[in-house]
């Protein structure tokens, strides 16, 4: 075995969750979605400071956890926004902008 | 062409020797497909606190396999924060706003599911097939030894590249954090007042209107020496417990008690060091009365 299995695993994960993103409607169940992407590039990144000997991608990878922390707060904060505005978590209800 | 020429060459000094060992190849096999067995039942599940739990197996599933590779600190700083923290932020507001709305079955646009599901076995086909040959030509370093604390993927090695290389980019991600707790703030406040906030004049104008029971604030608990606890009264110029600075939440401190302790304070006389704390500047007057 090489440390490309855990490549492999990461780009099913990144598929999956880009299905899920355009697949699900619940605004929060796509978010997590969003979530599984970043973790799944996580997971690369990690592989490549592993396979490259070096840490530096163990650094992008901790910068990544960071960034999306801060997204979820923001993220949540305007799904629960979205929600008080129009009691629904729904991605279809949000269509003001459409026409 | 030369790339290829020296991997091969790695390679053939690697001989036969493994970087993977068996017990991480085990390890790899049983939390890999559990965590892409998560990130399937995610988005094959209807409900969405259950989804949410999926996406906590895969994300624990993830943290193990950090672990495995030499990336201790990432691997519990994943657990940590995102299936302590991130995940339960998740359930909280899923708790609050999207527990009733499962997934409808309707599709809004026809054909959408069949799309993206075409797209997603395409995506993963490209990426797999993009990443295949390097099953067999990436040669590994050897891992970085996570116990050593200046090189390893520790605490002690992240925090040295963090705070020498990084370092701007990690004084960046504070003031993104400020930001995002900021928006955080703005974004889910909700201002429960009808009409408009009244100033400072117009209270005060409403206030001697009699629109309120009392025209002054109401007081506050005294501050003594021996306490400033609420449970502490305050007193009125001529000595007496002011009644409404009593919380009634606080059974100790209920009136009838407290005027008795006092009057009990008074009348014991200098004698007290109690009576001198708990009358603070009064004990002049107290001298003079006698």
């Amino acid at each position: 075995m090489t440390p490309t299995y855990y490549l492999l695993l990461a780009a099913l994960l990144f598929a999956v969750g880009a299905v899920g993103v355009l697949v699900r409607r619940n605004a929060i169940v796509v978010f997590m979605c969003i979530e599984l992407m970043l973790n799944s590039v996580n997971l690369t990144l990690v592989t490549f400071a592993r396979v490259s000997g070096e840490l530096d991608g163990q650094v992008m990878a901790f910068f990544v956890m960071v960034v999306a922390a801060a997204e979820v707060v923001v993220g949540l904060a305007i799904i629960m926004a979205i929600f008080r505005a129009r009691r629904s978590a729904s991605v279809d209800d949000t269509n003001l902008l459409k026409y | 062409m030369t790339s290829f020429s020296q991997a091969s060459m790695l390679l053939a000094q690697q001989g036969g020797q493994e970087v993977v060992g068996t017990g991480e190849t085990l390890a790899f096999w049983v939390f890999g497909p559990l965590a892409l067995a998560g990130g399937l039942g995610m988005i094959f599940v209807r409900n969405a606190v259950h989804s949410a739990l999926w996406l906590v197996l895969t994300m624990l599933c993830l943290g193990v396999l950090y672990l495995l590779q030499s990336a201790p600190f990432l691997g519990f700083t994943q657990i940590i924060v995102y299936t302590g923290a991130v995940m339960m932020l998740f359930l909280f507001v899923l708790m609050m706003a999207g527990r009733d709305s499962a997934d409808s079955m309707v599709e809004v646009l026809r054909g959408q599911r069949l799309l993206a599901a075409l797209f997603g076995v395409g995506f993963a086909a490209l990426l797999v097939g993009v990443l295949a040959p390097s099953l067999v030509s990436v040669p590994a370093e050897a891992p970085p030894n996570p116990y050593d604390p200046a090189t390893g993927g520790g605490a002690g090695g992240l925090g040295r590249l963090i705070f020498t290389e990084f370092l701007f980019a990690f004084e960046l991600t504070a003031a993104l954090l400020i930001v995002a707790a900021l928006a955080g703030i703005v974004l889910a406040y909700r201002d429960r007042r009808e009409g408009p906030k009244r100033s400072q004049r117009e209270l005060v104008e409403a206030r001697f209107r009699g629109e309120y029971k009392r025209r002054s604030p109401a007081p506050g608990p005294g501050v003594f020496a021996t306490g400033n606890s609420v449970a502490t009264p305050a007193l009125l110029p001529d000595g007496s417990i002011a009644p409404e600075s009593l919380s009634e939440l606080i059974e100790s401190t209920n009136t009838a008690r407290l005027i008795a302790e006092h009057e009990r304070v008074l009348g014991a006389g200098d004698s007290h060091d109690d009576a001198r704390a708990l009358l603070g500047g009064e004990s002049e007057q107290e001298g003079e009365r006698t």
